[in-house]
């Protein structure tokens, strides 16, 4: 994990960042020396992310937009 | 009825062919029309404007068509062609001619499209338009998908519940365009340039048509939405009619599509499902890893341990203790033995003390005699002097020397 960026809290997270994260920190564990207290931060923040990432994708509604101009409005789709 | 030869003149030839051109022009219907017919008299002078005649078995059209829309005619016009013209009627008062300004031709009948389609299809080909090596691959997790097709309509709808199910994590960007007529080219080409504007721009576009006839299809063919095609940023999917219906766009886009549904289906290849996969096992990953790490921790822990433990003093005590119980047992067992040994020497010693001593003798009989003054023993008649005692087994008695004899 890169410190230089403070990790930001996993609520904000999108889906693809979060898991790009999690793949970095998995990755992390496995491949570098980190002390014990990181490696447990790591993981807890490992497991937030995991829950993040499972409940956008069970609560995922498709977002449809429609661009007329260079302006996007919700789209209301005909039944 | 003869008209009178001294009624007076109403027109002048400008006048009246005014009138005639105030009459065609202000006839809606004449205003915009649609008129097929056969090329003739191609005429394409240095001017740049283009002159024909349209004919039919029973009539002709003379046609201009100005520079300025001329330019933008992709159309390889031809005599003997079969076209539709659209354009709008006018009168050419030098000439006294009505003749149709034409701002549009396309060809006419499967036939012609097809003659169209081909030559497009040579020329976009031999301008490497749709080489293999211009292709980008589609990503395969996109975050912003666009759409350039009919608000209204099937295809957005196939592919709306397609993406919806696959993928709902997405966002999809609909570029709304007609998709069939006369405006169709220019609002498709505005709506995927739109999409490309957006920050950040769609991962793909999908371009989608429903099936129809090969005219319906034909803005697909356009040579300036197929060159938009090509030139989008984002890759385009194309997904127009159905399975069999081939367009110039098909050929310049990144990827073909039969149906839009393949299209939305082409545009999301990783699904939901898979994502929850790859979730678990990276989960499953994490958890192992942490594992393994804190069993690593352990065991160098314990083998760390086990190194103290070695070099503890309390180990040098326990050992130094054990050296002390075996020194100690091994005395034990050395004093038990000197004891046992020690023992029986003492018992053989005894038993030979035993078996020399006077007392035995005496059991068998024999007395032994001291002199009472000094217990000095007697061995001699002469040493027998004065009082003398004799020890006998059980006791012993005093006796008076009388008679002695040698």
């Amino acid at each position: 994990m890169p410190k230089s960026s403070p990790s930001k809290p996993v609520d904000e997270l999108t889906y693809e960042a979060a898991f790009a994260e999690l793949e970095t920190i998995v990755a992390a564990l496995e491949s570098e020396q980190k002390s014990l207290d990181e490696s447990m931060a790591l993981y807890e923040r490992g497991q937030a992310l995991v829950k993040r990432c499972s409940e956008l994708l069970d609560q995922a509604e498709l977002k449809v937009k429609q661009l007329s101009g260079n302006e996007l409005a919700d789209f209301e789709e005909a039944e | 009825m003869q008209p009178s030869l001294f009624a007076s003149v109403q027109w002048t030839v400008s006048s009246l062919t005014k009138h005639i051109r105030d009459l065609l022009e202000s006839d809606a219907e004449l205003q915009d029309v649609w008129v097929e017919g056969e090329i003739s008299n191609l005429s394409r002078p240095a001017s740049g404007h283009i002159y024909f005649t349209l004919k039919d078995v029973g009539a002709s059209l003379k046609c201009v068509m100005w520079k300025m829309t001329a330019a933008r005619l992709t159309l390889r016009l031809q005599d003997g062609m079969a076209v539709a013209v659209h354009g709008k009627i006018g009168v050419y008062e030098v000439s006294g001619q009505y003749q149709l300004y034409a701002d549009q031709i396309r060809p006419v009948g499967e036939g012609a499209l097809y003659q169209e389609f081909l030559r497009l299809k040579a020329l976009l080909e031999a301008e490497g338009l749709f080489d293999a090596e211009r292709k980008r691959p589609i990503p395969e997790l996109p975050k912003r998908i666009g759409i350039v097709t009919s608000a209204t309509g099937a295809a957005i709808r196939d592919m709306l519940s397609a993406i919806r199910r696959r993928l709902p994590i997405v966002e999809v960007i609909l570029a709304p365009a007609s998709v069939q007529g006369d405006d169709a080219p220019l609002k498709l080409i505005e709506a995927i340039a739109s999409l490309n504007r957006l920050k950040p721009p769609p991962d793909v576009i999908l371009l989608a048509r429903g099936g129809g006839s090969i005219e319906d299809l034909w803005a697909f063919n356009d040579e300036r939405v197929v060159r938009a095609v090509a030139a989008s940023e984002a890759p385009i999917i194309c997904g127009v009619g159905h399975e069999t219906d081939f367009t110039l766009s098909d050929f310049a886009a990144d990827l073909r599509a039969p149906t839009p549904t393949a299209a939305a289906e082409l545009a999301t290849p990783i699904t939901v499902i898979e994502l929850k996969e790859n979730l678990s096992t990276l989960d499953s990953q994490l958890t192992t890893t942490l594992l393994d790490l804190l069993r690593q921790q352990n065991n160098s822990l314990s083998s760390l341990r086990d190194g103290l433990r070695f070099f503890s003093p309390a180990r040098r005590i326990a050992s130094n203790r054990q050296r002390l119980d075996d020194l100690a047992r091994r005395a034990d067992a050395g004093q038990a033995h000197r004891l046992a040994l020690e023992t029986s020497r003492l018992t053989g010693l005894d038993k030979r003390l035993e078996a020399l001593s006077p007392l035995k003798v005496l059991g068998r009989g024999y007395a032994v005699v001291t002199r009472q003054k000094d217990g000095v023993l007697v061995h001699k008649v002469a040493q027998a002097r004065d009082g003398i005692r004799v020890r006998v087994s059980d006791g012993e008695f005093d006796a008076e020397v009388v008679n002695r004899k040698s």
